[in-house]
């Protein structure tokens, strides 16, 4: 029994020396666990998306209207802006200012130019007549892929807030830690659009 | 409640949904209710401001992200939340004891008033009553257990807080302007859909429970984080406290469950607002997805409450029993297990939806599987008390009470598991005696035993043991009293939720059952004097030396109340029961010859800024106030970059203030020292190894 195990000497109880405790790594496995918990908010939409996936209620269908080389386009400006937000990062590691800066913002675009095409995307479906209202089928379209495209917002959003601090302060260690954070949530999501690209797009046409 | 026909169908562009009309002041009840919080409320403030204190109280509690001080703000806001819950529950039980109609009619409360209490009831039990109380005894003690100086994130540790208070002030804000939701405390829809529920009380169910589940997802992360990376050097996982090992499994599951909930709700929000089509009875919609999501939330929910209340009954059996807990490897492992089966059950709480005979077969069993950890950690408790030398202090009595009584509950639990059972059993007073019986008997006299044990830790002076004895043995009267009887009605095929009835035969055991809650109405009344009575006579009972129980871990090496810092040095940890372990050894109550500075968090106005913007926002949302919805978001939006923004948001305590305040802490231990040469417990005594029985 550990009970009987006799301390060595100069055992107090406590520490002999304090030691720094390392706060990037605390927000860094936070951000991971939010993230987590994101993907369980993302399961339950798809967990919907895939109960209502056929509840049509005669009105329009998806495969009437999905373009698959329009989201093909889509697809890939999300997928390789993961890419370039890791060429950003590189340059943060190198601690190069200018290379980070032409990165984010060509990923910014990306980003910008994604969500121009899923708003343009969501007009035009409601202009055929398949709106969030029109059954259940298109309200849990819309939920989805409206929530992942909230978040790239979100993300959007958050890169410029960043940008004003990288300007302020330079590459920080601070300031790496939430870039770290925020280039984990842009991985993430290219993840979950993987998924929505799979099982709503694909499947929709089939 | 308002006339329907005052509901604004075509919002205001300024007031919204809001008029005059929305406020209830023809109902006596309410307008009594009213009055009442006014006068409280203009006297606390009043107070207050008579004293000077608005600073002291901004600074040093609304703006603090001291996890203890947050614990008790916690705990404070459930004690005034669990008496609007109970007050709900007097009004169900009287009306029910009443309304018979043989005897004097129909009762006093009409059905869209009760309809309103029984949600309200339920859902300020479980969200606003028992959430903040395990939350609250989690910020208290986690961080100190495992010899931590604060949690992970303090900032958003106050800021969860705060989005909390929001969500109770939302229910509370419900009775007095517009109405609260009529659905149960679920809200299953069609129900709770636009059509059948046009008015906004629905949408405070919406916005309240909203608001405050994201707080909770947020502390389930803190608290993640914290356990995992901030525990004092030695203390590998198989060496964390038990009550640690349970907050740990109970985070996990909030961190896992809530986003189902956000989801649940954001649907429901979207088919009020927006006129999707989720759970609507045409175009596709599917109510039953809605009842599987809100459940797929609703049974890790539960025990969410529960396993950190079997941790508390955990450090207590072994406190008071002299003795290392039994078994503790199979305890961990036991609450592993029903973390895990918990998100394996949700279909029990509906097996007549018709999902077919082996699905239900599926979900009965994985229901009953449950019944195989939770009888282990029974074991657990009862081996840790064989051949202990118990004490029966008061926790100790609430444990008692607690075995007997959730073993009672958990076997009625099993018997409801059987699908064929649970057709004829469900929606029935057997399932809502059931149900009370596991979170009266379990979850919360966990959580008065978990009060009663740390309340010197979090004070610095223990709570008066014969009242709080008083109130276990009252608490647990009243509640046989007040639900067996149930189990008998629902035998007799009366079903929940009635405001009316005609069966004269049910009101006998209704009678009882009144009875029963006017003893626990009494039993809360001794707490609260017990509460006032130790506060008045708290010089003699401080505890000095910072170990009143002759406890086991980490929480009691420190002084009460602890240092904002905690720990002076950090622990370094060699045993389980590391504080048993130091005063084994003789290293208890020494103190270091020297100290290093401290770095600490700074207390921010963020937290309590950004919660009660949310506040405006909800209450926004609710009456239909799109442009105060609008700016209250930007607003919250705004504060949060600010605070991004912000510098220094952390400083060092210099060892001067350490010292001093190290010194008072030893020069109390001496005193304690030479008060009780020879008291039960004294210091001296302590130091020696207990000898253990064999």
């Amino acid at each position: 029994m550990s009970q009987l195990t006799v301390p060595e000497a100069g055992y107090t109880g406590y520490v002999s020396e304090e030691h720094h405790h390392d706060y990037a790594g605390d927000t860094l496995l936070g951000f991971w666990i939010y993230i987590m918990s994101d993907c369980i908010l993302f399961a339950s939409l798809f967990a919907t998306y895939a109960v209502l996936s056929t509840s049509f209620a005669g009105m329009i269908t998806p495969k009437e209207l999905f373009d698959l080389n329009f989201v093909a386009v889509e697809t890939a400006l999300l997928l390789f802006s993961s890419f370039t937000f890791g060429m950003a990062m590189l340059g943060a590691q190198k601690k190069n200012m200018t290379q980070l800066m032409l990165w984010l913002g060509i990923t910014f675009a990306m980003g910008a130019g994604f969500l121009a095409m899923e708003l343009y995307e969501f007009w035009h479906f409601t202009h055929e007549g398949a709106g969030y209202f029109t059954s259940a089928y298109w309200s849990a379209f819309y939920a989805l892929v409206g929530t992942h495209g909230l978040h790239v917002f979100a993300g959007m959003l958050w890169m410029v807030i960043l940008v004003v601090h990288l300007l302020k302060d330079g590459i920080t260690d601070t300031n790496f830690t939430r870039l770290s954070c925020l280039s984990l949530f842009w991985h993430f999501l290219d993840i979950i659009w993987i998924c929505v690209f799979s099982l709503v797009y694909l499947m929709g046409v089939m | 409640m308002a006339n329907k026909a005052t509901i604004v169908t075509d919002p205001h562009p300024i007031f919204g949904k809001l008029t005059w009309d929305s406020i209830p002041y023809h109902d006596p009840i309410i307008l009594t209710t009213f009055l009442v919080v006014v006068m409280i409320g203009v006297g606390v403030v009043g107070a207050i401001l008579y004293y000077g204190k608005l600073r002291y109280l901004w600074d040093e509690w609304l703006t603090s992200v001291d996890h203890k001080k947050i614990g008790i703000m916690y705990i404070i806001a459930a004690f005034i939340m669990l008496i609007r819950g109970f007050s709900d529950a007097l009004l169900m039980r009287s009306q029910q004891a009443l309304a018979v109609s043989d005897t004097s009619g129909v009762g006093y409360l009409p059905p869209e008033h009760y309809d309103q209490i029984f949600t309200a009831h339920g859902v300020i039990m479980i969200f606003f009553v028992a959430m903040p109380l395990i939350v609250g005894l989690m910020n208290l003690v986690v961080p100190l257990q495992i010899g931590a100086r604060d949690v992970a994130f303090p900032f958003l540790n106050s800021l969860s807080f705060w989005l909390f208070v929001v969500g109770a002030m939302l229910v509370n804000a419900s009775l007095f302007v517009g109405e609260f939701a009529a659905t149960g405390w679920l809200a299953y829809p069609p129900l709770s859909g636009l059509e059948y529920s046009p008015w906004v009380g629905v949408d405070y169910w919406l916005w309240a429970l909203q608001i405050s589940g994201i707080g909770t997802l947020l502390s389930g992360v803190n608290f993640f984080v914290t356990i995992i990376r901030m525990r004092a050097p030695g203390m590998s996982l198989m060496k964390m406290p038990v009550f640690t090992w349970t907050s740990l499994c109970a985070n996990v599951l909030i961190i896992l469950a809530f986003p189902i909930l956000t989801v649940t709700i954001t649907l429901l929000t979207l088919d009020r607002y927006i006129g999707t089509n989720f759970f609507t009875n045409d175009l596709g919609g599917n109510q039953m997805m809605y009842v599987n999501l809100v459940w797929a939330w609703g049974h890790p929910e539960v025990y969410i409450l529960m396993l950190p209340a079997f941790g508390i009954f955990s450090e207590v059996t072994a406190t008071f029993s002299r003795k290392r807990l039994f078994g503790y490897t199979s305890l961990v492992w036991a609450t592993a297990c029903i973390m895990v089966l918990s998100f394996m059950v949700w279909l029990h709480h509906f097996f007549t939806m018709g999902a077919g005979a082996s699905v239900n077969a599926f979900f009965g069993i994985a229901t009953m599987i449950i019944s195989i950890p939770t009888g282990v950690k029974i074991f657990n408790w009862l081996f840790t008390m064989y051949k202990g030398r118990v004490r029966f202090d008061s926790p100790m009595w609430w444990t008692a009470s607690f075995i007997i009584t959730f073993t009672i509950g958990g076997v009625t639990g099993v018997m409801l598991a059987i699908p064929a059972a649970s057709f004829v059993l469900h929606n029935s007073l057997f399932l809502v005696a059931h149900f009370h019986n596991v979170i009266i008997g379990g979850a919360l006299f966990g959580y008065f035993a978990g009060l009663t044990y740390w309340f010197p830790k979090a004070t610095g002076f223990k709570l008066n043991e014969t009242l709080g004895k008083w109130a276990c043995a009252l608490w647990t009267i009243g509640f046989f009293m007040a639900f067996m009887p149930l189990y008998v009605l629902g035998f007799m095929g009366m079903t929940r939720r009635l405001n009316y009835y005609d069966n004269p035969v049910w009101n006998d055991w209704l009678l009882v059952a009144g009875a029963g809650a006017l003893i626990v109405l009494l039993a809360i009344c001794v707490q609260f004097y017990q509460i006032f009575a130790s506060i008045r006579d708290r010089k003699k009972n401080l505890d000095l030396t910072g170990d009143p129980w002759d406890a086991r871990t980490l929480e009691w090496a420190t002084s009460s109340p602890p240092p904002f810092y905690n720990f002076a040095r950090t622990p370094e940890v060699r045993d389980r029961d590391q504080f048993h372990f130091m005063k084994e050894h003789n290293l208890a109550y020494k103190q270091p010859e020297s100290y290093s500075r401290i770095h600490m968090p700074k207390n921010t106005w963020a937290g309590i800024v950004i919660g009660l913007l949310s506040g405006v926002m909800g209450f926004a949302m609710i009456w239909h106030i799109w442009w105060l919805a609008i700016v209250s978001t930007a607003a919250m939006l705004i504060s949060f970059i600010v605070y991004n923004f912000q510098k220094g948001k952390d400083y060092y305590v210099e060892v001067d203030e350490i010292v001093a305040l190290e010194n008072e802490h030893f020069a109390k231990v001496a005193q304690a020292t030479d008060a009780s040469e020879d008291g039960e417990y004294s210091v001296r005594q302590r130091g020696t190894p207990l000898s253990m029985p064999a």
